[in-house]
């Protein structure tokens, strides 16, 4: 379908009901989809599965989720920053699949790909593997690993247009653009929404046959996680 | 004994002109401050960026620029960024030159824990699994004992494992090792510490030559 534009994110979340599988673009809270997220919280679906590489913190990103209680389970690399998160699953509320960021990233590109399994050194030997066949490929060990199955996309690009077509900003990127394309509905949210033709075409990230739904935010906090600044030469104290 | 500001130093000099490096979080991004200025070296960080520079200046930063410990950076002329699949397909593909990364434990086998305490703390591999199963050139940097004095190089890892016979060499508030099918092999000492004192501080297999050099920052 070429037709993707909609007015916002209540109209591009038309269909997400509880229960279903969600992918979630994002590093930490550089990049993530805070519309759809906040479109999320509005409609209170429960029980979602939720692949994103983090969980938020506790008070923005999937953090507004878990503090629902909207969240049967998580599949991340690293979830580290986010206190109620630890809480519910050390107490086992919260399922937590977690699984290598680079494995992350490939079940994500394998989906959009049409590819079903691969194969990864990562986590051989450990509890990851666990479960999971494994080969060897000219005297090494490697790890089969699925492609994702997720009902919707969620992502978060710099600039689109009607047609689609996403540009992400600086690592802003990460997880995005390997989502797209990988859920049976890819909604992309961007800060700047133009007509067809404003982009450069060999600038384009992604192509718009990997987005369905593209609409304009709105309100970005865009938080940042680790401020981390260094002193200006000759400035003083 | 060194402070983790000397660890850093000392593996700086690990860091070759021409390397492009992957700085885990803690310690290994410590190093970046370190690296002689008369070489050339591309830091890669695993959220997607190439030609990592240092922090910005007050006022300048960027959220839409952080690095894997979620920090605002800054890019250096050449740098790129990416998404996270074609990160970790310099990672598993082998085209990043040097890994360094932390860890809660060794083994003198090369094995690696540093992601996970069952019951207590689960904050995830993060990217150290796929770093660490495919990098050909893997320094750790870390204490040499934890918090409570116990020895953090081992005959067999106790917590669950990040990789399998891994770790090349590792570098310590005590001592610079690497690792060989005899165990760990005692390559230098920190200044003012004795082979005695890193001995009683390793669990695991300790190979000591006749002479063992202090090291030179």
């Amino acid at each position: 379908m070429i037709h993707k534009e909609v007015a916002n994110a209540k109209e591009a979340l038309q269909g997400v009901a509880s229960g279903m599988t969600f992918m979630l673009g994002g590093f930490g809270l550089c990049g993530i989809p805070e519309n759809a997220i906040s479109e999320l919280v509005r409609l209170g679906v429960k029980d979602l599965t939720c692949i994103s590489n983090n969980a938020g913190v506790d008070d923005f990103g999937l953090g507004l989720l878990l503090q629902g209680r909207q969240v049967r389970k998580m599949v991340s690399s690293y979830v580290g920053e986010n206190d109620e998160f630890e809480r519910q699953m050390l107490s086992g509320e919260l399922e937590v699949e977690l699984t290598p960021q680079g494995t992350l990233a490939e079940k994500c590109r394998a989906a959009q790909a049409g590819i079903p399994a691969f194969y990864t050194p990562a986590g051989f030997g450990t509890e990851v593997a666990e479960g999971k066949e494994t080969r060897e490929f000219n005297g090494k060990m490697y790890v089969m690993e699925q492609a994702f199955r997720a009902d919707f996309s969620f992502v978060k690009a710099w600039k689109g247009d009607t047609a689609g077509n996403l540009i992400f900003k600086g690592t802003a990127r990460n997880f995005n653009p390997v989502m797209c394309g990988a859920a049976a509905i890819t909604v992309a949210e961007v800060e700047e929404l133009l007509p067809a033709g404003s982009l450069d075409p060999n600038q384009i990230h992604i192509p718009g046959i990997f987005v369905q739904r593209i609409f304009e935010g709105t309100g970005y906090e865009k938080r940042i996680e680790q401020r981390t600044v260094r002193k200006r030469p000759g400035s003083n104290g | 004994m060194l402070d983790k500001n000397g660890i850093a130093q000392r593996i700086a000099k690990e860091v070759k002109d021409g390397y492009y490096v992957n700085l885990g979080i803690g310690i290994p991004t410590l190093v970046a401050n370190f690296v002689r200025d008369d070489i050339q070296v591309e830091f890669q960080s695993e959220n997607g960026v190439l030609g990592m520079g240092p922090f910005p200046f007050e006022g300048e930063e960027d959220a839409d620029l952080i690095n894997a410990g979620k920090q605002t950076i800054t890019t250096l002329p050449g740098a790129s960024f990416f998404d996270s699949a074609l990160s970790f397909s310099m990672i598993r593909g082998q085209h990043v030159d040097l890994t360094i990364l932390g860890a809660m434990e060794v083994a003198d086998n090369g094995d690696i824990a540093n992601w996970k305490i069952p019951g207590k703390m689960v904050k995830g591999m993060g990217g150290a699994m796929d770093l660490v199963a495919s990098a050909e050139n893997i320094i750790v940097a870390m204490m040499h004992t934890n918090k409570a004095g116990q020895s953090k190089l081992l005959k067999q890892c106790t917590l669950p494992l990040t990789g399998v016979g891994c770790v090349r060499k590792v570098v310590t508030n005590l001592a610079v090792l690497e690792v060989t099918d005899d165990g760990f092999l005692l390559l230098e000492r920190a200044p003012g510490v004795s082979v005695d004192e890193i001995r009683k501080a390793t669990l695991g297999r300790l190979v000591v030559p006749d002479t063992v050099p202090e090291m030179q920052l």
